[in-house]
C-alpha cells in the first residue's frame, strides 16, 4: 500500500487558489421572529484556512449548517462558484462537514465508516479499499485499523477517522464544527497541528469554527469574529491580534484593559474609569472625541526607579499569577481593575499590597469606537 | 489443564453461591428463587415428564413411552397441520408488524415531541388494561353478519365482507393484539439511533433510503429485533384469536394442546404437543439468531 501513496490534492486543476470560492452576501437567519444572523457578507477564498469563531450563541454554528445545507437562509444568497448554492441539499453540495460530536457510525468499522461516501457513490469494493488506505495514511492512522471498531478507538483516532471520512466524500469545501473542544489540551495542540499541515497538503478549502479565538489564530489563514450574529472584523490572525477594531474582538483574545476615553475641554483625554485627574495620552487620528482605549497585558508595564511613559497611573497589587514562562499581575486603579503581564526572567521584587505606579505608551494602546 | 480450568470453575461457582445466599442483594432475591422454581422450574419438569409416559395416563413415572411423540409425528394424524398454522401465523404477525410498527415509532420519536409521544403511548396501552377475550367479542360484533360493519354497509346499500371466522381474521387478531409488543421495543431501537447520524449521512451524499438502509435500520436493530423475538413467541402461542376471531376455521397447536389436556383427558400427549411445540420455536428462533450478529446487533461488541 505504501507503494503509490497518492498525494490529495484539489479536482480541478483550472480553479486558481486565493480567487473566490464561497460568497455570502446579506445572509440573515431568523428563529421564530428572533434574527439570529444578521445581514452577513464574507466572501472565503479557494485554498484558504477560514475560521468563524464567535462566543456561544453567536450564530456560528447556524452559518455552518446554512453552508452545508442542513439549513437554509431567511433572506440573502450564498454562492459557490458563481452559482447560487442556498436551496441545494445536502447532498448535492462540494461541501462536507466534520461534526462537533463526529458523528462516526457506532455499527461499522474504520474502514467501512471512511468508505462510506464510496459505498454511496457506487464505487467498488477494492477501489474504495484503496482509497481507504490512502486517506488512512494521510491522517496517520494504522493501516491495521481498517477493520477495528470505530468505538474502541481513542478520542484522537476518531477525528483522524471523521476527518478521513468527510476526505473520501471529495469536497470542494470541508466544514468543521469545533471537532477538537471535547479533547483533551494537549492532544489538541497536536491535532491543530496536524490539521493545519493536511489542509496545506490537501489544498482544500477548510472553513473551520471554534469559540477560542487562539485556536483560530493557531491554525487560520483569516479569521471572522462572530458577536450576536453580526460579523464584527475579518482578517488574518495578525490583524485581528494587532488592530482589533472593536471592544468585543480585542477582548476576546484573552484578558485585557480597556478604558473608555474622552477628550477632556481643557485638552487631553480622560477616562470616566480612573481618577479624572489623570490626563492620557492618546493616539487618536481620527476626529472622533469619544471611544475606547485596550492596552494589552503585556503592553502595561511598571515604571519603577523614575521610568517614563506616556501614561502613568497610581496602582497596588491585587494578586500575582505564575504562567510559567511570565508572570501575571491583577492591579486596582482607583475602582478600575487592570492587568500587567510580563516575562518571569525580568520579574521585578513586588509583592501582594504593594503600591506601584503603571503605565503605558501612547503607541502601544488601540483606540476603537465600539 | 482442564482440571485447573474445573477448579477455577468450581471455585467461581462458589463465589456466585456464596453471593447468592451471603450477600444482603442475594438473600432479598430468595423469594424470586423460590418462584421461579415453583413457577417456572417445577411445572416445566412435569409437563416433560408426562411427555413421556404412556397416552391417558394421569401419574407420573408410572410408565415410560415415546408413544406420545410417535403420534404427534405420524403424519396420517394430521397434527403437523397445527404446528404449520401456528408457525405459519406466528411468522406472517411478526412480519406484518414490523413493517407495521417502524413507521409508528419513526413517527413517534422524530416527529412527535415528547408529550405527544407519551400520549400516543397511552393510546396504545389502554386497550390493554382490558381483557384480550373481550376484546376480541368486541371484534366478533364489528365483523359478524347484521353487526357493526355489515349493518352500517347494509344500511347504505352495499353489504360486508365475510370475513369472521376466517383464517384471514385470525391474523388480524394477533395483529391487533401484539401490536404494543412490536410497538415498544422498537420505538426503544429508533430513539437509539443519533439524529446527527442521520445528517451526517446526508450530508456524505446517501439519499433518504440509503440513509435507511446503511444506518437507521441497522442502529434500531436491537429494538426490532426484540420486538420479533417477543411478538413471535406471543402469537406462535395464542390461541383465543384463533378460537373466537378464527371460528376454528383452523386449529392451531395451543388450541391442540388445550383440547388435549381438557376434552381428550389425554394428558401425556398434551404434554408432548408442548414440549415438542417448545423445542420446535427455540430451534427456529435460535436457527434464526445464529445467522445474525447477534452481539452486534444489540451493541455488546462495541
Amino acid at each position: 500500500m505504501l507503494g503509490h501513496k497518492k498525494s490529495v490534492s484539489a479536482k480541478d486543476h483550472g480553479a486558481v487558489k486565493g480567487e473566490p470560492i464561497l460568497t455570502l452576501s446579506d445572509v440573515c437567519r431568523s428563529f421564530e421572529g428572533r434574527d439570529v444572523i444578521k445581514k452577513i457578507n464574507l466572501t472565503i477564498k479557494r485554498g484558504e484556512f477560514f475560521t468563524l469563531v464567535g462566543p456561544s450563541g453567536s450564530g456560528k454554528t447556524t452559518i455552518l449548517k446554512m453552508l452545508a445545507g442542513m439549513d437554509s437562509p431567511s433572506s440573502g444568497d450564498i454562492v459557490y462558484d458563481n452559482q447560487s448554492i442556498s436551496s441545494i441539499p445536502p447532498k448535492a453540495r462540494p461541501t462536507c462537514m466534520v461534526f462537533q460530536f463526529l458523528a462516526l457510525f457506532p455499527h461499522m468499522t474504520v474502514g467501512q465508516n471512511i468508505e462510506f461516501p464510496l459505498k454511496i457513490k457506487g464505487v467498488p469494493a477494492e477501489e474504495r479499499y484503496d482509497r481507504a488506505c490512502q486517506l488512512m495514511s494521510m491522517v496517520q492512522l494504522p493501516e491495521d485499523y481498517y477493520a477495528k471498531n470505530v468505538m474502541k478507538c481513542s478520542g484522537g483516532e476518531r477525528q483522524r477517522v471523521a476527518i478521513a471520512r468527510a476526505f473520501a466524500y471529495d469536497p470542494q469545501i470541508l466544514l468543521f464544527d469545533e471537532p477538537l473542544s471535547a479533547i483533551d489540551a494537549k492532544l489538541r495542540k497536536t491535532l491543530q497541528k496536524e490539521l493545519k499541515a493536511l489542509h496545506e497538503k490537501s489544498g482544500k478549502t477548510f472553513i473551520y469554527i471554534t469559540h477560542s479565538l487562539e485556536e483560530a489564530m493557531f491554525m487560520s489563514d483569516r479569521v471572522g469574529v462572530l458577536n450576536h450574529g453580526v460579523l464584527e472584523q475579518v482578517g488574518t490572525p495578525n490583524e485581528i491580534y494587532a488592530h482589533p477594531n472593536s471592544r468585543f474582538t480585542a477582548s476576546f483574545i484573552g484578558d485585557t484593559n480597556i478604558f473608555p476615553v474622552r477628550v477632556r475641554p481643557e485638552g487631553g483625554w480622560e477616562s470616566s474609569e480612573l481618577p479624572l485627574s489623570v490626563v492620557l495620552k492618546v493616539k487618536q487620528l481620527d476626529r472622533n472625541i469619544e471611544g475606547y482605549i485596550i492596552v494589552r497585558p503585556e503592553r502595561l508595564r511598571f515604571l519603577t526607579d523614575g521610568a517614563l511613559a506616556d501614561n502613568a497611573i497610581p496602582a497596588k497589587i491585587v494578586a500575582i499569577y505564575s504562567l510559567g514562562s511570565s508572570l501575571q499581575y491583577e492591579l486596582i486603579a482607583g475602582k478600575k481593575e487592570l492587568s500587567l503581564q510580563l516575562s518571569s526572567a525580568h520579574a521585578p521584587d513586588y509583592k501582594v499590597g504593594d503600591a506601584v505606579t503603571v503605565g503605558w505608551d501612547a503607541d502601544d494602546a488601540i483606540f476603537v469606537l465600539n | 489443564m482442564a482440571s485447573y480450568s474445573l477448579a477455577k470453575f468450581g471455585a467461581g461457582l462458589e463465589i456466585r453461591l456464596r453471593a447468592l445466599f451471603y450477600s444482603v442483594g442475594g438473600r432479598c432475591a430468595l423469594p424470586i428463587y423460590l418462584l421461579f422454581v415453583i413457577g417456572f422450574v417445577a411445572p416445566l419438569l412435569l409437563i416433560i415428564g408426562f411427555a413421556f409416559t404412556e397416552s391417558h395416563s394421569f401419574s407420573l413415572l408410572s410408565s415410560f413411552s415415546l408413544g406420545n411423540f410417535g403420534e404427534i409425528f405420524d403424519p396420517s394424524s394430521g397434527i403437523w397441520k397445527s404446528f404449520a398454522w401456528s408457525l405459519l401465523f406466528a411468522f406472517i404477525v411478526t412480519i406484518a408488524l414490523a413493517l407495521i410498527c417502524y413507521p409508528i415509532a419513526v413517527g413517534m420519536v422524530r416527529i412527535l415531541g415528547k408529550k405527544w409521544a407519551s400520549l400516543v403511548s397511552l393510546l396504545f396501552v389502554f386497550p390493554l388494561f382490558i381483557s384480550e377475550n373481550v376484546r376480541l367479542y368486541g371484534w366478533v360484533l364489528f365483523f359478524v353478519k347484521n353487526g357493526i360493519l355489515d349493518g352500517t354497509m347494509r344500511l347504505l346499500g352495499g353489504e360486508g365482507p365475510d370475513l369472521l371466522f376466517t383464517p384471514e381474521l385470525t391474523v388480524f387478531g394477533l395483529i391487533y393484539s401484539y401490536l404494543p409488543y412490536m410497538l415498544f421495543p422498537t420505538v426503544l431501537g429508533v430513539s437509539l439511533v443519533d439524529k446527527d447520524l442521520l445528517v451526517a449521512a446526508r450530508d456524505l451524499g446517501a439519499s433518504r433510503l440509503q440513509t435507511l438502509r446503511e444506518i437507521e435500520l441497522p442502529l434500531a436493530m436491537p429494538g426490532i429485533v426484540i420486538g420479533m423475538l417477543l411478538t413471535f413467541v406471543l402469537s406462535a402461542g395464542a390461541m383465543s384469536e384463533a378460537k373466537i376471531l378464527g371460528g376454528q376455521s383452523v386449529i392451531v397447536l395451543t388450541h391442540d394442546i388445550d383440547i388435549a389436556f381438557t376434552y381428550a383427558q389425554n394428558w401425556p400427549l398434551g404434554a408432548a404437543l408442548a414440549v415438542s411445540f417448545t423445542v420446535i420455536v427455540a430451534l427456529l428462533i435460535y436457527a434464526v439468531f445464529s445467522r445474525l450478529d447477534i452481539d452486534r446487533i444489540l451493541g455488546g461488541k462495541r
